[in-house]
């Protein structure tokens, strides 16, 4: 592995390279900022450098970014913030007295009243109280202990923790962990660097993607041959696929988490994103406990939100939390001395995170513009979702499930044996071949369902529904116009 | 039978105290992860939480030889007291709550700022997801940074990457390196004592730790020698490949001489070795003749022998120095002649978590990028950077000497960083007692002046020490009055405890 330097003289290999290097982190993929997000990046560059191109920006509906895409931040939040970064502005009468309240009670409950202080490693007490508050009152009444709420540094942060904990075992025993595909590719990429197995459960395109048990038993016995399935993970509004499951299935989960023995991982962080008539979020945690106790003081689960969606979309602040529920004693005192080691969540994110749980009331000054930009920012998505599942349902060759919730599109793409083969001779998966020419003709760039895992044989890519509605209406037009041509070009 | 522990186990069945079969959990102590159950971080270990047990105590009135706790135990200067400086907050409320930049009560270079951090994020939004990497025009800021502090030389903004604070780069790092098995299983050198995220990280991720002792009769100075003999005993039994440096020390508060940080350079050339530098005290050094010597400054000093060679990573922080920013989880590492496929790797792994929160992004730019001569914020700038560096300073050489006033306790000088790791001689009859108790001997003597005194310290074990020796980290943050106090009450503790074990 020596090199030979360009006079000649001898010099070793790096101590560093792909050979020597952690191979599990080799085995990672994260197709959301993956090739085709890289090569938008490119393209940008060279706009800005005065690159002749068909078009004049590139539009990144890849990621779930609402901001990134002209949503405006929620003035309540901001302020909150503001006051909180720079307490002098609690003497400037431009600040509603339930800003100044909010901001007040954090710093009281940060050390030397700064956000700059390290919070408890499980997160601010008094924000981990009003976390349990609201789940409360989301529940119907559950109680939530505050101290089985844990603050994380988004919601991955927290599942990418509690996925560590579970890994266990060599070979046969390995750790076996369930996650549906199409699944968003934390999950993936999580398991490849713990070095765990990945068990996927497929969710039943032409049934809205809704997940089936005797599917979830499928893959569990099948799994069973070659590791130890301990883990059932649930996207529930689902990322890519928007569906929200309904109480049946999610009462149908839970049993089967019971029954098989699996600790439940209840992804959450779109449960305000709920737009389709008929759809509804149901908590697993509020089912589990309308079980009765042979499931709620049994079951061990943990559930997901987090800052970066709903509509507050503060993907930046990097805010979330996981709720433990049945966790072990011993194991949970094991947990929080994990997250010790990182010393605390960023604060400016708790503090949203407080806000978000603890929002203006009807009573308060900000309520009524709270309430409005709320209500607009939710409406704009739900209208988008529906039109967007309209319009890529009038296109020959692609079908859109309905977007129930959530932030995406993940339409199906009937693509053409000589695109299918185009792409196996330029040594790429045939719906980033599309993905690709998509973003190098229009300059939209999407990520390939292959990115997110699809049934064998079938094409996907994941778009986000976040573009205002009027750029929206354009990118949905260039993408049907793109796939008539495409399909036309390899027939 | 069912009712045996294996049979109930093997069936996953568990008897409850009245006699009710359940099933055992599916995550116990049994079969969870491992290397988890090694990982100890004493910084905020065992006696913080008895620390947080006794201020809940006295807020609910219980009578106490004191009437509040002190935590001493974490390098946490805002907790202590410690100011935010100004312009840095005003800065980030600005970019949190941007209607503000038509508020005429802001300086119009916390403006220029933050209208240039705005456009940098998506949609002019901090609440935006940034590059992973983290925001392109903050990276140049910081290169541009790295040049300056090391007179000219040269750094290229695609080798910064922004962290959620250094642990983040640390640990990303360290998760790299970790390759094979058994004999060839990657060994990581790190100083004893050493910041107990190093230990941490290598348990969780199983690699092996090659400790390499620090010199306390020499101020805690690193010594080629030691570092040979611990590469050498570690070559036996794993594959290191290795070595890092924090500089100045923590907990030791050392700055290393330039001499000893070329020493150290060569050595790791020689030895083929990745050179980890944890430089996040850059701005802490308070002693007489010392100097902060960056890594990379001295590297490239050497020549291109060296300088195109030497694998070097090192790390920084919002936490530290005159901002302690603790909370905001700001910092960078930069990478030096990493080898371009690993770097794509890392590249792609830190996208899995999207991007460090882009508040301490911010921060970072703002540190990097303070206010100039001639800017409106400059004169309150440096006088509050200045009155900050300055206490600490003060504070650093009121600790040492009353420290060293106390028989049975001896205190290096504290050159840098933030804390003082003194000595203690601890009484055969209290070591007896510890072990009885099984704790450690001076886990002992800290939870009993926690309990006597409400002061908490971190004990010398959680850090490393050698064998046979004694020691505590205690913070130099308290506000000066306050820590004179805690001193003469650590004064006290002693006194009586060498008495009482007499």
């Amino acid at each position: 592995m020596s090199q030979q330097a360009a006079n000649g003289v001898p010099c070793r290999g790096k101590v560093l390279t792909l050979d020597n290097m952690n191979p599990n982190v080799r085995r990672v993929e994260y197709a959301v900022r993956g090739a085709i997000v890289q090569r938008a990046g490119q393209i940008e560059k060279e706009l800005k450098e005065g690159v002749k191109k068909p078009f004049t920006e590139v539009i990144k509906a890849n990621i779930g970014d609402a901001h990134a895409m002209g949503q405006k931040p929620i003035s309540f939040l901001r302020q909150v913030l503001a006051l909180c970064s720079y307490p002098e502005l609690l003497e400037d009468n431009k600040f509603p007295e339930d800003a100044k309240h909010r901001a007040r009670r954090i710093l009281e409950a940060c050390g030397g009243h700064s956000i700059g202080a390290y919070s408890a490693s499980q997160g601010i007490e008094c924000v981990r109280q009003d976390v349990a508050r609201y789940i409360e009152k989301r529940d119907g009444g559950i109680p939530s202990n505050p101290d089985n709420i844990y603050l994380s540094t988004g919601a991955s942060d927290a599942i990418v923790t509690m996925l560590k904990l579970l890994v266990c075992g060599e070979g046969r025993d390995r750790t076996g962990v369930m996650i549906s595909i199409p699944q968003y590719p934390l999950y993936s990429a999580a398991l490849a660097d713990l070095g765990a197995v990945q068990i996927s459960y497929y969710l039943d395109e032409d049934k809205c993607w809704s997940l089936d048990v005797a599917e979830l038993k499928r893959a569990v016995d099948a799994a069973r041959q070659h590791c130890n399935p301990r883990v059932l993970c649930i996207i529930n509004p689902g990322n890519p696929t928007g569906q929200v499951q309904s109480r049946q299935c999610i009462e149908d989960v839970i049993r089967f988490a019971k029954e098989e023995h699996l600790f439940l991982m209840a992804d959450e962080v779109y449960q305000d994103n709920v737009y389709a008539e008929g759809c509804k979020f149901h908590s697993f945690k509020k089912v589990l406990f309308e079980m009765g106790p042979a499931y709620s003081s049994t079951v061990e689960m943990a559930s997901f939100h987090s800052t970066s969606k709903c509509y507050m979309g503060e993907c930046g602040f990097r805010g979330g939390y996981m709720e433990v529920i049945n966790m072990d004693p011993e194991v949970k005192a094991q947990l929080t001395k994990l997250v010790s080691v990182r010393l605390c969540p960023p604060v400016p994110g708790q503090a949203l995170l407080d806000l978000v749980v603890n929002p203006p009331q009807p009573d308060e000054p900000s309520y009524n513009t709270f309430m409005k930009e709320r209500t607009a920012v939710l409406a704009a998505l739900a209208e988008k979702a529906r039109l967007t599942e309209q319009i890529f349902n009038e296109v020959p060759g692609v079908t859109c499930n309905p977007v129930q919730g959530a932030m995406y599109t993940f339409p199906r793409i009937a693509l053409p044996q000589k695109a299918i083969d185009k792409a196996k001779e330029e040594g790429q998966v045939p719906d980033m071949f599309y993905c690709m020419r998509l973003l190098e003709e229009e300059g939209i760039c999407l990520v390939p369902g292959s990115g997110f895992g699809q049934r064998e044989g079938t094409f996907h890519f994941r778009m986000t529904i976040l573009p205002p509605t009027e750029k929206l209406k354009i990118v949905l037009q260039k993408i049907s116009d793109f796939h008539v041509r495409f399909t036309q070009e390899f027939s | 039978s069912l009712c045996t522990a294996e049979a109930l186990k093997a069936t996953q069945l568990k008897m409850s105290e009245n006699g009710v079969l359940s099933r055992a959990k599916v995550l116990t102590i049994d079969t969870m992860n491992p290397t988890v159950k090694k990982v100890e971080y004493a910084v905020r270990g065992p006696i913080v939480l008895r620390a947080v047990e006794l201020e809940r105590e006295l807020s609910e009135g219980m009578k106490k030889p004191f009437s509040e706790v002190i935590k001493a135990n974490i390098g946490d200067a805002h907790a202590m007291g410690q100011q935010p400086i100004t312009f840095f907050r005003q800065v980030l409320a600005l970019c949190s709550y941007p209607e503000l930049l038509n508020d005429s009560t802001f300086p119009e270079d916390a403006k220029s700022r933050a209208r240039r951090i705005l456009q940098s994020c998506g949609g002019n939004s901090m609440g935006s997801y940034t590059a992973s990497q983290g925001i392109d025009s903050v990276r140049q800021d910081v290169a541009r940074y790295i040049e300056r502090r090391d007179g000219g030389v040269p750094c290229d903004p695609d080798d910064i990457y922004l962290t959620t604070g250094a642990s983040d780069g640390i640990v990303t790092m360290l998760k790299l390196l970790v390759c094979g098995e058994g004999a060839t299983r990657t060994g990581v050198m790190i100083s004893i004592p050493q910041y107990p995220l190093y230990s941490a990280a290598l348990a969780e991720l199983g690699a092996v730790q090659i400790n390499y002792y620090l010199n306390e009769e020499k101020c805690w100075s690193m010594d080629i020698s030691e570092l040979q003999r611990a590469l050498d005993e570690a070559r036996r039994h794993c594959n290191p490949r290795a070595l890092c440096v924090i500089n100045p020390g923590n907990p030791t508060g050392q700055v290393q001489s330039r001499q000893c940080i070329e020493d150290v350079i060569r050595f790791a050339a020689n030895e083929r070795l990745l050179l980890m530098a944890d430089e996040v005290y850059q701005d802490n050094v308070y002693a007489e003749g010392c100097q902060f010597h960056s890594f990379k400054k001295v590297l490239f000093e050497m020549g291109p022998e060296y300088s195109d060679t030497v694998e070097l990573v090192s790390f920084h922080s919002t936490s530290k120095c005159y901002m302690g920013e603790c909370g905001f989880r700001g910092g960078y590492m930069e990478i030096i002649n990493m080898d371009d496929e690993v770097k794509a790797q890392l590249t792609k792994l830190v996208s899995v978590r999207l991007c460090p929160p882009v508040p301490g992004q911010a921060l970072m730019d703002l540190v990097v990028n303070p206010p100039q001569p001639g800017e409106p914020s400059h004169d309150n700038f440096i006088k509050e950077r200045t009155a900050t560096l300055s206490a600490l300073a003060e504070k650093a050489k009121l600790t040492e000497q009353v420290l060293n006033t106390i028989q049975g306790i001896s205190c290096n000088p504290v050159q840098g960083a933030m804390y003082s790791f003194p000595r203690i001689t601890i009484p055969e009859k209290a070591i007896q007692e510890a072990m009885d108790k099984g704790q450690e001997p001076d886990m002992f003597y800290c939870m009993k002046m926690l309990e006597e005194t409400g002061i908490c310290l971190v004990p010398g074990s959680g850090f490393g020490q050698t064998d046979g020796t004694y020691h505590f980290r205690m913070t130099i943050l308290p506000p000066t009055d306050k820590l004179t106090i805690l001193l003469n009450k650590v004064k006290e503790f002693h006194q009586k405890f060498t008495q009482q074990y007499s």
